[in-house]
């Protein structure tokens, strides 16, 4: 009503509002649409990148994540309800042969891995007592927590699956992740309810291994469906069918944990190394129970990296500048 | 006026509750795991897409960061790659709200797949420049799906806006 009598008056000639209002000239409030797309695009674009370059670069949103993942837990829950009842109905309609042959396959194998167990222990402190003979240090015992894997992540462009369990239980980022047929991966990122594991398969994992028959060591990486020998010459001492244990040179994964089997070697000497394709020995692809390894300790210190290079050759420039 | 600017129908004005409940409800359909099933349509996409395309003055950039965030946290992707595809998703759609209405739906499923595809296009590039694998062609189908998708969510999530103001036994809607 106000602004309505002040337009008035702005039209009265000679008025001192009339020049104030016109060069002051405000738009009706409905055209007023905050501002431009190009200008809000920008905006949030850049923001976007902004996060982007903070979380790649300086890893400094984790806490974030954190928070949202921990929040949005009820309602993850509530998400697989549906998934989980479809689980139910089909298990529910197992037949009970099905369950008597399962059970006496695993029965079986039960006892064939009998005697190897059995033996484990006696090996076990054979070991150690020979370890102590020879002043060598103890091997650390391998101890861990069993854990469920939930689902896989959506993120295509990943290999990850989440664990039922997290920091709650005692789980942090680094441990090793096994099944009962090899290394299945690494947790990456411990949440309080979760934690989520990067597989081997993932293009940015990496562990370090050694050809069991000679020991000769390499590094596998993940390449997507399948794993990756890297950095070995093309007339590396390799076969296909060898298999590749962890050499525990890292400090995340226990010596002798099989990791992959060698598939398929291609010595084109057109290239300076050989590609070598492995299939991993774990069942990435199946939902199944777990083993995550507790963490390493013990390791000796690392030797101190010396800050500046042996100055020998720069000496021999020098004389030769002179 | 919709679901076509071209049909004499005329809507009732949208209710903002149901665009956050409708925003809500696709979040939590992408929190279902369905792992690396190809032709899993991008529900929020799909979503915020219809938003901005039938009420461009009340969803858009800002709705579309804070939803890509979120998508962020749940997928455990890169911070800001969601962000990034949506918000592009949301200028895209918003100019060509004006547009896209005058056609029938099956035009405007046309219309909006490239959107869906772009979208799909600048998360692959946001995830090969950080060294990601390629996850293949078949992760395309989640745009195909989506589109083919426009024609019932068009229709359901008008719904409300179809209701007459006051209930009339004689009136045949």
């Amino acid at each position: 009503m106000r602004q309505a009598l002040l337009h008035c008056i702005s039209f009265i000639p000679g008025h001192p509002s009339a020049l104030m209002s016109v060069v002051g000239h405000a738009p009706p409030p409905f055209f007023k649409r905050g501002p431009a797309p190009l200008v809000r695009l920008a905006f949030f674009a850049s923001l976007s990148i902004l996060l982007l370059i903070a979380d790649l670069r300086f890893h400094t949103l984790e806490w974030a994540r954190l928070a949202v993942t921990t929040a949005a837990w009820p309602l993850q829950r509530a998400a697989w309800l549906p998934i989980d009842a479809a689980e139910n109905f089909s298990e529910y309609f197992v037949r009970v042969s099905t369950l008597q042959k399962e059970n006496e396959v695993m029965h079986r194998h039960q006892l064939e891995a009998a005697h190897l167990l059995l033996r484990q222990q006696h090996l076990e402190d054979e070991n150690r007592r020979l370890r102590t003979l020879l002043d060598l240090r103890a091997r650390q015992p391998v101890s861990g927590q069993v854990a469920e894997i939930i689902y896989a992540a959506r993120d295509p462009f990943s290999r990850r699956v989440i664990l039922n369990k997290g920091t709650q239980q005692g789980i942090q980022s680094g441990q090793a992740v096994i099944d009962d047929m090899g290394v299945i991966g690494q947790v990456t990122r411990a949440f309080p309810l979760t934690a989520e594991v990067t597989l081997l398969t993932d293009k940015q994992q990496m562990i370090p291994v050694q050809v069991q028959r000679n020991g000769l060591r390499a590094v596998l990486a993940g390449a997507g469906d399948n794993l990756e020998l890297r950095f070995l010459a093309t007339n590396a001492e390799v076969q296909p069918g060898d298999i590749l244990v962890t050499s525990g040179l890292d400090d995340v994964y226990l010596p002798g944990l099989p990791v992959a089997t060698v598939t398929h070697i291609d010595r084109n000497t057109a290239f300076t190394f050989a590609r070598i394709l492995c299939t991993p020995r774990a069942a990435l692809d199946q939902h199944s129970l777990v083993l995550v390894l507790a963490p390493r300790t013990g390791q000796p210190p690392r030797p101190e990296e010396t800050a500046t290079p042996p100055d020998a050759p720069a000496k021999r420039i020098r004389r030769g500048a002179h | 006026m919709q679901p076509t600017h071209s049909s004499r129908r005329i809507l009732r004005p949208v209710n903002h509750a149901f665009i956050a409940v409708s925003l809500f409800a696709a979040l939590l359909l992408n929190l279902i795991p369905f792992g690396r099933l190809p032709g899993i349509p991008d529900w929020v996409a799909l979503v915020l897409a219809f938003w901005c395309i039938h009420q461009p003055l009340k969803v858009g950039m800002g709705a579309a960061f804070l939803l890509g965030i979120m998508m962020d946290v749940i997928d455990s992707s890169v911070m800001g790659q969601h962000a990034l595809a949506y918000v592009l998703l949301a200028f895209a759609a918003t100019g060509l709200s004006r547009r896209v209405l005058w056609f029938p739906l099956r035009a405007q499923a046309l219309h909006v797949l490239p959107l869906f595809l772009g979208t799909q296009a600048v998360m692959l590039l946001i995830r090969l420049l950080t060294g990601a694998e390629f996850p293949g062609l078949l992760w395309f189908l989640a745009s195909l799906s989506s589109a083919l998708l426009w024609y019932p969510l068009t229709y359901l999530l008008l719904i409300p806006q179809f209701r007459p103001e006051e209930k009339d036994e004689n009136r045949p809607i």
